[in-house]
């Protein structure tokens, strides 16, 4: 089938090479920067405050917004984290999660309702989003360390473009799913495009555009062990320290950390739905 | 005074509206366009004028253009050309602040499906037209709780609108409306999604609103005894153009024209509807399966005391009165023969006119048949019920009766959305 050769890894290479890197590292280095900084900032927040306290502070969030056997989880499953000696790992997968899901929400919510009101950008959106879905990690992951580095960084950067797309397209959908007959009411009394987004879209739409941001997270998490490949501290180095020392304990160990978190953040997050 | 103008106003959906405009201009109809040129017509050329204080019907069956004239008069959909004069002022013709600004302080509306929002109280929903005029939080309060009092809800502030009933959702969206004080209401089917009773109090209080308050409104109904009891003027519409404008007692003593008297005529039922529009689907007794004891247990089940009995091919054999059945039953006798041969049969286009004479002398349901074949049965019960609501024919129709078509009743236009 090679009628001819068509040579992408040579352009890809000179591309970032001779190109992106040159002309563009100063702003990846900033926003990496950036990334970097509140990623640590985030991270000393999680260990400083003592494990008892943050612990006491998470089930009783988890009792408010989900009930008692949810709490009860979260308490359960934070002594696990502290007994098998993996607190600090498992914080520094949080700050990593917290702070790409803060990066999804922020970029992908707008985009998610600029693509509601939008069919063109709707059109361009959509593939994009199938593209950063379905492109293997593995593929990302090389020009994040081109461009960001090992450690955190690149991991948060991979990690957002691996969590965002359901945050912008539920927040698409949500809104495209507020009654026309509600918009139509509201634009005859006189509301102006942004009121309609504020006072009647968005409040609408909120309980889509919260599962949207629910399978961020998950989404953000099960990135945790992929990201530990390009130097990301936490749980997912442990798992994949146990792969490569063929240690089955140690995997499952970590595995199980990741699983604790993930459960504990989806049952919070989504008990936060509004009541309306 | 005149309190909105509307002029050659039209609406043409479709790829080319433009042409659609200049076809009307021909005088071409809404098919022939259709089929020229892909274009729907909305609203054709309509022109009409509403008074200050006047209430004024515009009644059409669905399809007719009415819900797209209403939603033109307030820019909820551009115009294709024409234009609409608000207390002077061609709302075609402002950009998009003023055209919010007049929303704003002129034109209420109230919708078919009340369109409340569903995540805040009833209080909030009716603040929400002062609410986005940045109008300060005390004066909306006071406001918006007038305008709930002064459609009897009080005391359900804080409820929210799904714990309503839909008359009640249909006060809020009228509290709404009310609460911005604009001079003009629009209000599109606004109680035809509610049931007939509260229909009527909602009807009868919107009057008496209306005298205190002296709106200028703009109804939108298929219903035509709501035109006639809430119109001071009406203007019927029929593939979007409107046919005839007037005063109830007008439109009733000349009607413009054929269609508009189909409405309005105090319509002889009887010589207007035919068999097949009061027929129901018969109970029958297959006279190659069916021996005694399954007619008289059928029978039985109906409550009815003869039965018809038909061969497979659901040709008509005779009837079976209850009386014969037993007696074949005691006797064990097949069916043929008690069949008896003495009742009338009509077409399915045998006006109810005759069939009324025919149900009076004879005992026995009459058959309807169609090429040998029974197709239903009418019942004195049915005849009347014919005649007296037109609804529950259609309504209390089953498969038989799916099948026939439905005579045209202006009433039963149907939501339109």
């Amino acid at each position: 089938m090679n009628y001819f050769y068509l040579p992408l890894e040579e352009w890809t290479n000179d591309f970032v090479n001779d190109w992106l890197i040159p002309t563009l590292g100063p702003f990846f280095d900033a926003i990496g920067g950036m990334i970097g900084s509140l990623l640590e900032w985030i991270n000393w927040i999680l260990t400083v405050i003592p494990p008892e306290i943050l612990t006491i502070i998470v089930v009783a969030l988890a009792w408010y917004v989900a009930g008692k056997g949810v709490a009860l989880f979260s308490l359960i499953g934070l002594l696990y984290l502290g007994s098998v000696d993996l607190w600090a790992e498992g914080m520094q997968t949080l700050a990593i999660i917290f702070v790409a899901t803060f990066l999804s929400i922020v970029i992908g919510i707008p985009i998610g309702i600029w693509s509601a009101k939008s069919e063109s950008v709707q059109r361009i959106v959509r593939p994009v989003l199938d593209f950063m879905q379905t492109l293997p990690s593995f593929v990302y992951l090389i020009p994040a360390i081109l461009l960001f580095g090992l450690g955190g960084v690149p991991a948060v950067i991979s990690t957002f473009v691996f969590a965002t797309p359901p945050c912008v397209r539920l927040t698409n959908l949500g809104i495209r799913q507020v009654p026309g007959d509600v918009v139509e009411a509201a634009r005859a009394f006189g509301s102006t495009s942004g009121q309609m987004l504020v006072k009647v879209q968005l409040p609408l739409a909120l309980p889509t555009i919260m599962a949207g941001v629910n399978q961020t997270i998950m989404l953000a998490l099960s990135m945790a062990v992929i990201a530990a490949m390009i130097g990301a501290p936490g749980l997912g180095s442990i798992v994949l320290s146990g792969i490569s020392s063929v240690n089955v304990g140690l995997g499952l160990v970590g595995g199980l950390g990741i699983v604790v978190l993930a459960i504990i953040l989806d049952r919070i997050t989504q008990g936060l739905k509004p009541e309306r | 005074m005149k309190k909105i103008e509307v002029r050659n106003l039209t609406k043409v959906f479709g790829p080319s509206p433009k042409k659609g405009v200049s076809l009307l201009k021909e005088g071409k109809s809404k098919d022939a366009i259709l089929k020229e040129s892909g274009n729907t017509v909305g609203v054709n050329q309509a022109t009409f004028d509403v008074n200050a204080g006047e209430f004024f019907v515009i009644m059409g069956l669905s399809g007719s253009g009415k819900s797209t004239l209403i939603r033109l008069v307030n820019r909820l959909i551009d115009p294709t050309s024409g234009s609409v004069l608000i207390d002077g002022e061609d709302i075609t013709k402002m950009n998009t602040k003023s055209l919010i600004e007049t929303r704003r302080a002129k034109l209420g509306m109230v919708f078919q499906r009340f369109a409340l929002l569903p995540h805040r109280t009833i209080q909030k929903n009716v603040e929400y037209g002062l609410e986005i005029q940045g109008i300060d939080t005390k004066e909306r309060e006071e406001k918006a709780k007038e305008a709930i009092h002064a459609v009897g809800l009080a005391g359900y502030e804080n409820s929210y609108p799904e714990e309503l009933s839909g008359g009640m959702q249909q006060r809020v969206g009228l509290a709404r409306a009310l609460a911005t004080d604009s001079d003009i209401l629009l209000m599109d089917e606004a109680f035809s999604a509610l049931d007939p009773l509260i229909r009527k109090d909602m009807q009868d209080e919107l009057l008496e609103l209306q005298d205190k308050l002296n709106k200028t409104i703009l109804f939108i109904t298929h219903d035509l005894d709501e035109a006639l009891k809430l119109g001071d003027r009406i203007a019927i519409m029929k593939d979007g153009a409107i046919v005839q404008i007037g005063t109830s007692e007008e439109i009733m003593r000349e009607p413009a024209n054929d269609y508009v008297a189909s409405f309005v005529q105090d319509v002889d039922r009887s010589k207007v509807l035919v068999a097949e529009n009061v027929m129901k689907k018969p109970d029958v007794v297959t006279s190659s399966k069916d021996g005694p004891r399954v007619a008289v247990r059928r029978m039985k089940e109906k409550g009815i005391s003869s039965i018809f009995v038909v061969d497979r091919g659901n040709v008509l054999k005779g009837l079976l009165t209850i009386e014969d059945a037993v007696k074949a039953v005691d006797l064990d006798l097949t069916l043929d023969k008690y069949l008896r041969q003495d009742y009338r049969i009509a077409k399915k286009d045998t006006p109810l006119e005759e069939l009324i004479p025919v149900a009076a002398e004879t005992n026995y349901p009459i058959a309807v048949v169609e090429n040998e074949r029974l197709r239903g049965i009418i019942v004195r019960v049915s005849i009347l019920s014919g005649l007296g609501l037109g609804k529950e024919v259609t309504n209390h129709s089953d498969k038989q009766l799916d099948e026939a078509t439905p005579i045209e009743d202006p009433k039963l236009g149907g939501d339109e959305t």
